[in-house]
């Protein structure tokens, strides 16, 4: 298993309600999945939790079965917002990973090379932030993430912000990522048909707070993918019954 | 050029209207007008630019120099200590509205002539605004950036030198632009107050003369100089942040 949440229970030391009680889940190396959920149920929790910014009240994450107090660099964080620093170029930005890491000035600028040419950023390298549309600002922070050298990478709800036809693209161009890279990556969205076309498997927070298990469903599409394939009756069928168990708890 | 067009047009205009109001008064001991003032400034510049001009930048200078090592220490330590933050910064903004100018004698009386009484003036003008400001520009710092670089495996320095110094800097430059004209106005009251050299001193001597113009002179040169200084610093502001504002 690549992460395992053994019991986990949490509660904000600001909230009078816990957000997750004996939370069992487990995610398979190498698979791309989804957790969806209505906004403010704790999804992005979740990742605070594995980045070990926050600590459980009780229970136990673990990354390949090592608890996650004793491990280093084991999850790539992607946040929503891309959080690009503003006074640092493309190519600072990407390797910002890596010089926390105290890698040499080779080995960095090598990796820098070769992540910007597999993310399809060659030739912005010196550009700051602000020049950039917000797609490729996402690809940019994708390169930070890919480069803090893990095998996990966490998104939260990275394109969110994008305009419609921009994250299609960049919903294509991410599995087209994936697929090339083998790594294991946890996508945190609140869009079923992303959820559905991106994911192996959809994990669903079935009851707010506090919720103790993730519905699991596995989506019955193989790869690579074609956003044809959302056209399918089962995966309509799906798609109808995801919205509407969000939907209900939303309004509950 | 276009953009300093209007801004020009008022000043040209106002030293018109001085101009004329001057010949109409005709005594200069009351008000002097510019033209007199320049006339002043040229016969004066002997001792104006190598006795008196000298003076004062060096007390400005050094208080201001003083003022941002201080003042940045001060800001770094209340970053990293919550406790000193709450015990310093409600006192420091409080402090703000002390006139300054009202306790300066103090320190004359204090430090007599020498030149640290009109140091020590300079500095506490200017102290504590580069103090606040710079330290509004550390807590500034996005939490979610700070966040991302933990995830990173970032030290407290790291975050400290990678995040909240870049953040930072804007305010440190307009901390500094703000507090030339304030040190310099510090330099030159505390010379006002007891000095035997210093652009305030030389103004305060020729008000002794009822030489109006003469008055007027060394506040002009006073205020060039700090405009020089700003337009220096701003200068250096567009070297070193390259980058654009990003709310
Ligand atoms: N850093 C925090 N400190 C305290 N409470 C928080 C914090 N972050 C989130 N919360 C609380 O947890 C709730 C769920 O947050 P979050 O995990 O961000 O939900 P989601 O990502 O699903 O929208 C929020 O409504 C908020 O009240
Ligand atoms: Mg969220």
């Amino acid at each position: 298993m690549m992460l395992e949440f053994q019991d986990v229970s949490f509660r904000y030391p600001s909230d009078s309600y816990s957000m997750m009680e004996h939370l069992h889940f487990s995610v398979e190396e190498g698979s791309f999945v989804s957790i969806i959920g209505p906004s403010g149920c704790g999804k992005s929790t979740l990742f605070r939790l594995i980045n070990g910014l926050e600590q459980p009240q009780s229970g136990q994450i673990t990354v390949k079965g090592v608890p996650i107090s004793k491990l280093k660099s084991y999850a790539g964080f992607m946040p929503q917002k891309d959080l690009l620093f503003p006074w640092r170029t493309v190519e600072e930005n990407i390797c910002l990973p890596m010089e926390l890491q105290k890698a040499d000035r080779a080995a960095k600028e090598e990796a820098c090379k070769k992540v910007l040419q597999q993310v399809g950023l060659t030739g912005i390298e010196k550009k700051y932030p602000s020049e950039l549309s917000g797609g490729m600002r996402q690809r940019v922070s994708f390169a930070r993430t890919l480069l803090t050298g893990a095998d996990m990478l966490l998104l939260d709800e990275p394109f969110s912000a994008l305009d419609f036809f921009t994250r299609i693209e960049m919903q294509e161009w991410l599995l087209h990522q994936w697929e090339q890279m083998k790594k294991t990556i946890l996508f945190i969205t609140h869009d079923v048909e992303e959820a559905l076309f991106l994911s192996k498997t959809v994990y669903v927070i079935s009851k707010p707070c506090p919720f103790s298990s993730l519905e699991r469903i596995d989506i019955p599409l193989a790869y690579p993918r074609d956003r044809s394939a959302l056209e399918q009756p089962e995966i309509i069928h799906l798609k109808e019954e995801l919205i509407q168990k969000l939907r209900k708890e939303a309004v509950e | 050029m276009k953009r300093h067009l209007p801004s020009l047009c008022v000043t040209v205009g106002i030293l018109l209207v001085w101009q004329l109001i001057a010949l109409l008064i005709d005594a200069a001991y009351i008000l002097p007008s510019p033209l007199q003032i320049l006339v002043r400034l040229w016969e004066l510049k002997e001792p104006l630019f190598c006795v008196h001009l000298p003076a004062t930048m060096g007390v400005t200078i050094l208080g201001l120099f003083i003022s941002v090592v201080l003042g940045l220490l001060l800001a770094i330590a209340m970053d990293r200590s919550e406790a000193l933050e709450r015990a310093l910064y409600p006192v420091i903004v409080a402090s703000q509205t002390i006139p300054t100018t009202a306790i300066a004698p103090l320190f004359i009386l204090w430090f007599g002539y020498s030149i640290w009484g009109k140091v020590l003036v300079t500095i506490l003008m200017t102290f504590f605004p580069i103090a606040i400001t710079v330290f509004d520009g550390f807590r500034s710092t996005k939490r979610e950036m700070e966040e991302l670089l933990l995830t990173l495996g970032a030290s407290k320095s790291d975050i400290f030198l990678k995040l909240k110094i870049p953040t930072a800097l804007p305010n440190f430059f307009s901390a500094i632009k703000m507090a030339v004209p304030l040190s310099v106005i510090g330099a030159a009251i505390a010379e006002w107050l007891g000095a035997q050299q210093g652009l305030g001193y030389f103004s305060k001597r020729m008000m002794t003369q009822l030489d109006g113009a003469g008055v007027f002179a060394p506040i002009v040169l006073l205020s060039v100089a700090a405009m020089a200084v700003v337009a220096i610093i701003s200068f250096a502001e567009k070297k070193i942040i390259t980058w654009r504002k990003e709310l």
